[in-house]
C-alpha cells in the first residue's frame, strides 16, 4: 500500500516573483524500500513561448475575467431572446453573489432579473415550470451544495420529462453557479457534484475552464432545448484568459460534449475539467493576473515535460455527454491515462473515464488506469488538512510518472 | 327555477366530450337555470362568491356525460389493472369527478393544468381521448406518451395540461412557474395547480407560494381534499387541516368538491381573482371510492360505512342526475342509455387500445433529449446493445 506524506516546506500564498518553494515527498513503494524525494519547484513568472502555447489562442488579443465571459454570455444570450431570464438569490440588485449578473438588472429589469427568496426548491420548481411552458429560463444556485434542496425538481421534474412525455414537454432551462471546493469554506460549501448531474440521463452537464470555455459553453447551454447543468468554479471568476475575436463574437458559441485537447502530448493522458485543468497544463501565458495561488501555477505538464514526459491534458469541458471519442483516441495515441477531478473519487468522473477506455481501448493501455481526485473526507477546514482533500499539481505528477513507471526518478534523464 | 321544456329531441350524441362546445353564453336558444350550491363557500381572507350558479340543460347532460364517462374508464382501469394488463401505479379518481369537469366548465385551453398522479380524469377533461389513457396506462404505442410514461405521466401540451407527476407536492412549484410564463408573456390566463391533503403539508409548496404571492402570479392552487394522504386520514397528517386558510397570507375558498356546479363557479371566481390579485386557494371538499392506489383496498384506515355513505349522500353524477330529473330535462331512461352508450365507448376504447402493439424497442433511447448531437446512449450490456441519440 502505497502512503504519502507530504510536508511542503512553504504555504502556498506567495507572491508573484521569482521565488523558490520546496517540498519533499516521502513515498513507500509495495516492497518497503523508502524513497524521499526531493522536489525544487520554482515559480516564475509566465511568460510566453510559442511553442508552450496552448492551442487556439492565434490572434489573442485581449484577455477577460472568466467573470466578464459568463456575465457577457448571459447579456448577449438575454439581448437575443426576450425568453431568456436569470433568477436566484441575489442575482438583481445585489449585482449577483460574485457579481457575475452585475449590471443585468439595470439592462433588463426586475421582469428578467429575479432576486428569489432563499428557497431553491420553491425558485427552481417554478424555473422548471417556466420552461415547460416554452420560456428558457436560467436559475442561478448560490453554490450548488444548495442545489440539494432542489435536486428533485433538476432530475424528476427536468432531466426526465421530455423521456416520460414522449417528447411533449420540453425543459429548455440551465442551472448554474459555483460547484467544488473555495477557500476554507468548510465541508457543507465545498463539494463537487459533477458526478452526481452527470450520472442522471437526460440532462447535460458543463464544466468551463477557461473564459472561452465560460462564454462558448454558457451560449452553448442557454440555446439548449435540454436541461443544462453548468458548474462554475468560484476561484476561476476571477482568473484571466486570453480570447480572440471569435471568442468575443456574440454568435460565438461551443460544442455541447467535446472536449478540447489544451496541451498536446505524446506519453500520457490527463484528463481534467474546471480548475483542475489549469493544474494539469500551464496557465494563460498573458496573465498577468496577481493570484495567491501561485503554486498551482507550475502545471503538472510544465513539470512532467521537464522530466521527458510529454502530457497530453483534455480539458472535458463536458461531463454529460463525455466525449468518450477524444479521450480513448487520445490514450490511444499515449496508452496511459491519469483523471484528474476534485470532487470525492468513489463512483467519480475518472471512474466513467477509467471504465470508458477499459471497454474501448484495453488493449491500447501500457499501464493502469490512474485516478487523482479530492480526498474520500468531507472537506476540512483547517488550511494544511483543505491542501490535503484537494488535488495538488503534484498529486498530478506523482500519478503521471506512476503511469509512466517512473515513479523512481531514473539516474539519467530521458 | 324556470320550468324547461323537456328536450327529449336533444341527440345526445351532440353532448360527446370531444365535440363539446362550452359556449354556453349563447343562450339565446337555451334557457339558464339558476341552482344553489349544496353548501355555501367558505372565504379566507375573501368574499366568497354566491352560491347560486347558472347553467343550461346542454350544460347539466354534459355533466352526466363526461363525468359517467370518467366514471366508467377509472371502473374499467380497475379490471385491467386485475387483469395485469395495467402494471405498476394506478391510481382512480372515481368520486373525484366533479373537480375535473367544474374546473373544465370555467377556463379555457390556454389555461393551464398541472396535477399529482390522479391524472387520468384530468386528461379527459383537457380533451385527452379515451384510446390515449388506455393505451398509454397499457404501455402501448397509441398512448399519449407513447407508453413511456404510464399512469403518473399523462400530458397534453397543446391544451395546457403539464401532467401527470409523480413526486407528491412538486407539480405545485411547477404550476406556479407555468403561471409565471403566462404572466411573463403576457397571455392573460391561469394556472390550476392540483394537490392532494397528503401534499398540502409539503414545504416546497410554501415556497412557491410566497414567491407567487410576492410576484402576483396567476396561480391558482386547488387543494383536492378527499381527506386521506395515502392512509393516513388528514388529521392525522396536518395540524390544521383547513387547507383553505394554510395559505396564510392568500386569500382561500373551501368549495364542496362533489357540487360541480360549486366547483364551476369556484374556477370562474378564482381565475377572475388571480388575474387581477395574484395566487389563491381553492379547497375542494371531495372523497375518493377506491383506496390510495390500486395495490390498496381503501378499507385499513376507513370504514366502508364511510365510503358507501358518501356514495348514497355525495355522488357528483347522482347530484346531477337529480338535478335533471328535477328540471325535466331527460328521463330516467334517456339517462339509462347515455350510461349505456358511454360503457360502449370505454369498451370500443379498451379494445382499440389493446390493438395498439408496444413501442419498438429503438422507443427505448428516444426523448432522452431533444437534441442529442449524437452521443451515444448504452443498453444493459453496453457492448450489445448502444444507441445513438439524434
Amino acid at each position: 500500500m502505497l502512503t504519502r506524506w507530504i510536508e511542503p516546506a512553504s504555504t502556498q500564498r506567495k507572491d508573484v516573483g521569482n521565488c523558490q518553494a520546496q517540498g519533499w515527498m516521502r513515498g513507500f513503494l509495495r516492497d518497503g524500500e523508502e524513497i524521499i524525494v526531493k522536489f525544487s519547484l520554482a515559480l516564475r513568472k509566465v511568460l510566453p513561448t510559442g511553442s508552450a502555447l496552448p492551442m487556439n489562442y492565434s490572434t489573442a488579443t485581449k484577455e477577460i475575467t472568466v467573470r466578464e465571459a459568463l456575465n457577457s454570455a448571459l447579456d448577449e444570450e438575454m439581448s437575443a431572446d426576450p425568453k431568456v431570464f436569470l433568477m436566484g438569490e441575489e442575482v438583481g440588485e445585489y449585482q449577483g453573489a460574485y457579481k457575475i449578473s452585475k449590471g443585468l438588472l439595470e439592462k433588463y429589469g426586475p421582469d428578467r432579473v429575479l432576486d428569489t427568496p432563499i428557497t431553491e426548491a420553491g425558485f427552481a420548481g417554478i424555473g422548471v415550470g417556466a420552461a415547460y411552458y416554452g420560456l428558457r429560463p436560467v436559475v442561478e444556485f448560490m453554490t450548488f451544495n444548495f442545489s440539494l434542496q432542489a435536486i428533485d425538481h433538476i432530475i424528476n421534474s427536468a432531466a426526465k420529462s421530455n423521456y416520460m412525455s414522449a417528447g411533449q414537454i420540453s425543459v429548455p432551462i440551465v442551472f448554474r453557479g459555483p460547484n467544488g471546493a473555495a477557500a476554507g469554506v468548510g465541508a457543507q460549501h465545498s463539494q463537487c457534484f459533477a458526478a452526481w448531474y452527470a450520472h442522471v440521463p437526460g440532462l447535460k452537464v458543463l464544466t468551463p475552464y477557461s473564459a472561452e470555455d465560460a462564454r462558448g459553453l454558457l451560449k452553448a447551454a442557454i440555446r439548449d432545448p435540454d436541461p443544462v447543468v453548468f458548474l462554475e468554479n468560484e476561484l476561476l471568476y476571477g482568473e484571466s484568459f486570453p480570447v480572440s475575436a471569435e471568442v468575443l463574437d456574440s454568435s460565438f458559441c461551443l460544442p455541447i460534449g467535446k472536449a478540447k485537447i489544451e496541451r498536446e502530448g505524446k506519453h500520457v493522458t490527463i484528463t481534467a475539467y474546471s480548475k483542475m485543468v489549469g493544474y494539469a497544463l500551464q496557465e494563460s501565458l498573458f496573465s498577468k493576473h496577481k493570484s495567491i495561488f501561485l503554486l498551482n501555477h507550475i502545471k503538472a505538464a510544465e513539470i512532467l515535460s521537464k522530466e521527458g514526459i510529454s502530457a497530453e491534458v483534455i480539458n472535458l469541458r463536458s461531463i454529460r455527454p463525455l466525449d468518450r471519442a477524444t479521450i480513448n483516441a487520445s490514450v490511444r495515441k499515449t496508452n496511459r491515462l491519469v483523471t484528474v477531478e476534485e470532487g470525492f473519487p468513489q463512483h467519480g468522473v475518472g471512474a466513467e473515464i477509467g471504465m470508458s477506455v477499459v471497454e474501448e481501448s484495453f488493449e491500447y493501455l501500457d499501464a493502469p488506469v490512474e485516478r487523482i481526485a479530492g480526498a474520500d473526507v468531507p472537506m476540512p477546514y483547517a488550511a494544511n488538512l483543505e491542501r490535503m482533500a484537494v488535488p495538488q499539481v503534484d498529486n498530478i505528477v506523482h500519478a503521471a510518472k506512476r503511469a509512466c513507471y517512473r515513479s523512481v526518478p531514473l539516474a539519467a534523464t530521458a | 327555477m324556470a320550468a324547461v321544456r323537456r328536450l327529449s329531441a336533444v341527440p345526445i350524441r351532440r353532448c360527446h366530450p370531444l365535440f363539446l362546445l362550452r359556449s354556453f353564453s349563447s343562450a339565446g336558444s337555451e334557457p339558464t337555470i339558476t341552482v344553489e350550491t349544496s353548501v355555501p363557500f367558505t372565504g379566507h381572507k375573501i368574499d366568497p362568491p354566491s352560491r347560486s350558479v347558472e347553467t343550461t340543460p346542454s350544460e347539466l347532460l354534459s355533466f352526466f356525460r363526461e363525468m359517467s364517462l370518467m366514471r366508467r374508464m377509472e371502473i374499467a382501469a380497475d379490471s385491467l389493472y386485475k387483469s395485469k394488463l395495467i402494471r405498476g401505479f394506478c391510481h382512480l379518481y372515481d368520486g373525484q369527478e366533479a373537480v375535473a369537469i367544474g374546473l373544465e366548465t370555467s377556463i379555457t385551453k390556454k389555461d393551464a393544468i398541472i396535477t399529482a398522479y390522479r391524472d387520468h380524469c384530468i386528461y379527459l377533461a383537457r380533451g385527452g381521448t379515451l384510446v390515449e389513457a388506455f393505451s398509454e396506462l397499457m404501455g402501448r404505442r397509441a398512448g399519449c406518451s407513447k407508453g413511456k410514461g404510464g399512469s403518473m405521466h399523462f400530458y397534453k401540451k397543446d391544451s395546457g395540461f403539464f401532467g401527470g407527476h409523480g413526486i407528491v407536492g412538486a407539480q405545485v412549484p411547477l404550476g406556479c412557474g407555468l403561471a409565471f410564463a403566462q404572466k411573463y408573456l403576457k397571455e392573460g390566463t391561469v394556472t390550476f395547480s392540483l394537490y392532494g391533503d397528503g401534499a398540502a403539508n409539503q414545504g416546497q409548496l410554501f415556497e412557491a407560494l410566497n414567491i407567487s404571492a410576492l410576484w402576483d402570479l396567476p396561480a391558482i392552487l386547488v387543494c383536492e381534499n378527499n381527506h386521506y394522504g395515502m392512509g393516513t386520514a388528514e388529521w392525522r397528517a396536518a395540524k390544521s387541516p383547513a387547507y383553505y386558510k394554510r395559505g396564510d397570507y392568500v386569500p382561500g375558498l373551501k368549495v364542496d368538491g362533489m357540487d360541480v356546479l360549486a366547483v364551476k363557479q369556484a374556477a370562474k371566481f378564482a381565475k377572475e381573482y388571480a388575474l387581477k390579485n395574484g395566487p389563491m386557494i381553492l379547497e375542494m371538499d371531495t372523497y375518493r371510492y377506491h383506496g390510495h392506489s390500486m395495490s390498496d383496498p381503501g378499507s385499513t384506515y376507513r370504514t366502508r360505512d364511510e365510503i358507501s355513505g358518501v356514495r348514497q349522500e355525495r355522488d357528483p353524477i347522482e347530484r346531477v342526475r337529480k338535478l335533471i330529473f328535477s328540471h325535466e330535462l331527460a328521463t330516467a331512461s334517456e339517462l339509462k342509455d347515455i350510461e349505456k352508450e358511454v360503457r360502449k365507448e370505454v369498451d370500443d376504447a379498451i379494445a382499440e387500445a389493446k390493438e395498439s402493439p408496444m413501442p419498438d424497442p429503438s422507443e427505448l433511447f428516444t426523448n432522452v433529449f431533444v437534441k442529442g448531437f449524437g452521443v451515444e446512449s448504452f443498453g444493459a450490456d453496453r457492448k450489445e446493445v448502444k444507441a445513438i441519440l439524434p
